[in-house]
């Protein structure tokens, strides 16, 4: 591969943020490249999670641009950004316990049986949806127990994957996690990172709010730094250390 | 990083674990045991007239039940399950006594028992009310209503076509009321509904986490005002059942049919919480109170003993439910 600089999946311009008289964001640029996992970092308030939200068409912004594959695009709210191929995981854990991993995984954009049964019955297609719930998650590498267990039989960990990769199973574009992993302990979080990696290995870009630096240092290409509602920095695990980027953060240095 | 750790591999669900894992078994297991104990105790109950009574007895409740359940599925309670039905029996068999057309009088009234569903479905999904209050509200407001529409009292609806459910036909050696064959078809359809389609993997997702079923997408709201309505469908046919098994309407009737179709689907499995049960536990359950009743008046006991031993049940469900729950 040649040197020039990497594609840029999804881009944001100065984007300013208010809420009354509380700027969220002043004015961010925001830049993630084809193959990549970016951290974002920043202290509590620093405005990581309005600017992913804007990112996500959960948050309108006040003002500025974000671009997908160069070209500008305005989501009226976060079913946009997932039809423009954006899939978004949250901290919660966000699926419905009492149903089986297949279901969970297809959780609103269920198979229907084809032909007459189909069409005119309504019938799902659980058979296809067990097969491609299962390869799906052969393909990121993730062990789970069988596919028509319910979530609540698994552990924290494996039930974040199972949101992990719904997102990575329909994104077609980018994922974007915001804190993925606050809820869970130290092993479960690394079977979630793991997972992670292997969905930007299959090719898919990855944001990523983290509060856990060795995490970020483990697992991210480059870190997106915070810091009263702008970007302060974008650095690399290579050229930079935790204390760094913390004095970075705080404002005790710059880039 | 640590893939050897993570190390369940792909291990098949035991047949164990998918029988313990399938809430309606439980509810089976004591329904046939009612059903030998009274067997034993006494040879008539067994006779095909005899069983062919019960469901017979069983036929309002059993499908009042159904829609009880889809709301229940979705974490809402319906306190408005009898008031409801009683609408359409009353609004059908006036309609019907001043000379109109029987077959639009009985449609006009389901529609009317729709129409109250979508009331109770838009303020719990419109307004975010708790649905134990709103149908609450319901139950007082159509109570009063039907009491003053029908001069406070029962009057006598005879007319053939509003009495057709309550015909019998022969299958097999067993006579049939149509009413009974209703039901089963109610159930059949309303298990596909819920157990083939997306719309009923919404509905248990909702009643499971509707934060999370937001989140995926799934159209909350929309989708919980769908159940309401029809639940309220459902009502409305009961209340055709109800006019074939006694030809009368009666502003005071169904008193009792909330907490006996709470009770069926409670016993059902179905947990109060949402998101975990399904319609066979409510057939099994409703079958339970039927097999009950009938099996202790045949033996000549009290029938408050069934209220005792329902409420046994209830709590025992309840009970088992929420240990669950814990457990998880
Ligand atoms: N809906 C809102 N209304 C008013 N102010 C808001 C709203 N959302 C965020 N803010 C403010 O915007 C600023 C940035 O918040 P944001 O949640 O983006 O920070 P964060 O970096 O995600 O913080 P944390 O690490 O605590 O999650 C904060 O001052 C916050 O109080
Ligand atoms: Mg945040």
């Amino acid at each position: 591969m040649a040197d020039n600089p990497p594609h840029v999946v999804l881009e944001a311009r100065n984007v300013v943020k208010t809420y009354g008289h509380v700027t969220a964001l002043d004015g961010v640029d925001f830049e993630l490249r084809a193959g990549e996992i970016l951290a974002v970092v920043g202290d509590n308030g620093a405005g990581k999670s309005t600017l992913i939200k804007t990112l996500t068409g959960a948050v309108h912004p006040t003002s500025g641009d974000i671009l997908l594959d160069g070209a500008p695009v305005h989501f009226k709210g976060p079913l946009d950004a997932r039809h423009a191929g954006i899939e978004t995981v949250y901290q919660d854990l966000a699926v419905a316990p009492a149903l089986d991993i297949a279901a969970n995984l297809f959780l609103g954009r269920e198979l229907r049986a084809p032909g007459l049964l189909g069409r005119l019955f309504r019938r799902l297609d659980k058979t296809r949806m067990r097969e491609e719930a299962r390869r799906a998650m052969g393909e990121l590498k993730f062990r789970l127990p069988a596919i028509d267990n319910p979530v609540e039989s698994l552990s924290g960990g494996q039930r974040q994957g199972v949101a992990v990769a719904r997102a990575a199973l329909f994104a077609r574009k980018l994922v974007i996690m915001d804190e993925p992993t606050a809820a869970l302990g130290v092993r479960e979080t690394g079977q979630v990172l793991e997972l992670i990696r292997s969905i930007r290995d299959r090719g898919l870009p990855v944001a990523l709010i983290s509060h856990n630096m060795p995490n970020v240092f483990d697992i991210a290409d480059r870190i997106h730094i915070m810091r009263l509602g702008r970007r302060a920095a974008v650095v690399t695990p290579k050229t930079h250390s935790m204390n760094d980027v913390v004095a970075i953060m705080t404002g005790a240095a710059t880039a | 990083m640590n893939t050897a750790t993570v190390s369940d591999a792909e291990t098949p669900r035991s047949l164990k674990a998918r029988i313990l894992g399938t809430p309606s078994v439980g509810p089976l297991l004591v329904l046939l045991g009612f059903c030998v104990i009274f067997a034993l105790t006494n040879p008539r109950f067994l006779a095909t007239h005899n069983l062919s009574i019960i469901l017979q007895q069983t036929v309002i409740i059993g499908v009042l039940a159904i829609g009880q359940t889809l709301v229940i599925l979705t974490a809402g309670i319906d306190l408005a399950v009898g008031a409801i039905c009683v609408l359409g029996t009353i609004v059908a068999g006036k309609l019907v006594n001043l000379g109109y057309d029987p077959v639009l009088s009985m449609g006009f009234a389901i529609l009317l028992c729709t129409a109250a569903g979508l009331a109770a479905g838009g303020l719990v999904s419109g307004l975010r009310l708790p649905p134990f209050i709103v149908t609450l509200g319901i139950l007082g407001i159509l109570t009063a209503a039907l009491r003053l529409i029908s001069e406070g009292g029962a009057f006598p609806v005879r007319d053939p076509f509003l009495a057709w459910t309550g015909n019998t036909m022969k299958l097999g050696g067993f006579v049939l009321t149509y009413g009974v064959l209703i039901m089963f078809t109610l159930y059949a359809a309303v298990w596909y509904l819920l157990n083939q389609t997306k719309w009923g993997r919404h509905t248990y997702a909702i009643g499971n986490n509707a934060e999370a079923a937001r989140l995926v997408g799934i159209p909350v709201r929309r989708h919980l005002l769908s159940v309401y309505v029809l639940a309220g469908l459902i009502y409305g046919i009961a209340a055709w059942l109800a006019l074939g098994r006694i030809p009368n309407a009666d502003p005071n009737a169904m008193q009792s049919a909330n907490l006996d179709s709470i009770t069926a689907v409670v016993i059902g499995g179905t947990s109060l919480f949402g998101g975990r049960g399904g319609l066979i536990g409510t057939l099994i359950g409703a079958l339970i109170v039927g097999v009950l009743r009938n099996g202790l008046t045949l033996a000549g006991i009290d029938p408050l003993w069934q209220d005792l031993v329902t409420g046994i049940l209830v709590i025992i469900a309840v009970a088992l439910d929420q240990m669950s729950r814990r457990k998880s």
